[in-house]
């Protein structure tokens, strides 16, 4: 069962809720966090995983042969990212907009391109206490972050509970992150920024079609619009956690929030005991 | 010559275009006879990504010699320097404002970008 959390606007606790809610869960049941957030994952600095294995990833970009190379265009003409470009040149190709399809090398009639690795980033595995932990960690300056996702994702175990931490937004990293789930949390705080994002995400989940609830963070703050858009839109609130200093400062000192507030757990518990009647159910 | 201007409307009187990839036109004109046409970049000015190398390859197969436009990437200056296109950066005002000038030699060729790539 592969659950994901992701939210539209970004820093409005998905990282609180994946860690706690894999945290608290992987106590009675074998579960893994994958820290899908390969920009800025953080996950690490609630868990301090012990890391045992790290593995590079690599996108395959072309490699041209200058000799063999007839001038004939035909990769350029099939490249839609303009990753290599054949004008009255040699092609020249630009590797940070490949997107590693290898559609180049196989058009290419002189066998003129080869593809050759480059490094996006790299996927640490470990663990903390008995919860299972991956997570990428995107190379600075990168801006292609769905293959290093996909790297991550391979370590989906259909034994196991995966929950996985989504990038924030709406685009190409978070469809790469929630892709083939079978439950999405989106998680919002009760403002017009966190309802603006929430529906933007919600619309977002919909067109994937997966089966998808609402938490709300710091409940309390701001108004009633989530609550009541919700409602007419007929999502399930999941939970609703309260604007508790102690959560915030537990969170400052890189802290689970599980252990700074008694009863906590036991929510996050039931909240995935909940899912998993439902999703068996669905 | 046949010289590419990036324009944001279809005839001579035109502003210039300051962006080079997501100019709205390229006003291709030939310097000698002053004949010209304009090329719609709608299709770039969209793109999610490599408006830059796209708008290069187009202005290439217009046969543009040499290319006057506000502003230019480092992938578009890459791409349409290995073509042996000149660049002229930092142009402003109306197209024929610029052609003229152009013909009087008061442009320098860029010898580099001058502006930093950006992304989505």
């Amino acid at each position: 069962m592969q659950i994901a959390i992701a939210s539209g606007k970004g820093g409005t606790g998905k990282t609180t809720i994946a860690t706690n809610l894999a945290w608290s869960v992987s106590s009675h049941r074998p579960t893994r966090l994958l820290d899908c957030d390969v920009e800025e994952p953080n996950c690490h600095i609630f868990l301090n995983p012990e890391i045992e294995k790290t593995d590079t990833v690599g996108v395959p970009v072309p490699l041209v042969d200058t000799e063999k190379c007839t001038g004939c265009g035909k990769c350029g003409e099939l490249c839609q990212y303009s990753a290599i470009v054949s004008m009255k040149s040699k092609p020249l190709t630009f590797p940070e907009l490949c997107h590693g399809c290898g559609g180049c090398s196989l058009v290419c009639p002189a066998d003129a391109i080869t593809e050759v690795d480059r490094e996006v980033g790299v996927v640490e595995s470990g663990k903390a206490g008995k919860l299972k932990f991956v997570r990428g960690l995107l190379r600075i300056g990168e801006a292609m972050s769905p293959p290093l996702i996909r790297a991550v994702k391979t370590f989906i175990d259909e034994d196991l509970l995966t929950i996985i931490d989504a990038p924030p937004g709406t685009s190409c990293p978070v469809i790469e992150a929630i892709r083939g789930v079978d439950y999405v949390i989106l998680v919002t705080e009760p403002t017009p920024f966190g309802l603006n994002d929430l529906i933007l995400a919600v619309e977002t989940v919909r067109q994937l079609r997966i089966p998808f609830g609402v938490i709300v963070n710091r409940a309390g703050i701001g108004d009633q619009e989530v609550q009541a858009y919700c409602e007419k839109e007929k999502i399930p609130i999941l939970l609703e956690l309260p604007d508790d200093r102690r959560i915030a400062e537990a969170y400052s000192r890189g802290e689970m929030a599980v252990n700074a507030i008694a009863g906590l757990q036991d929510k996050f518990n039931s909240l995935y005991a909940e899912l998993a009647e439902y999703l068996n159910e669905y | 010559m046949k010289i590419a201007i990036t324009a944001s409307g279809e005839t001579l009187d035109s502003p210039v275009d300051p962006r080079f990839g997501r100019a709205k036109y390229f006003i291709v004109v030939d310097s000698e006879t002053g004949d010209y046409r304009t090329v719609d970049n709608a299709q770039n000015l969209n793109a999610a990504q490599g408006a830059g190398i796209q708008a290069a390859e187009n202005v290439v197969h217009l046969g543009a010699e040499c290319v006057l436009t506000g502003n230019c990437g480092p992938k578009a200056f890459r791409a349409m320097q290995a073509a042996g296109v000149k660049i002229i950066i930092g142009v402003e005002g109306s197209v024929s404002g610029v052609l003229e000038k152009f013909k009087a030699g008061e442009y320098q060729t860029a010898d580099a970008s001058n502006v930093e790539g950006h992304w989505l």
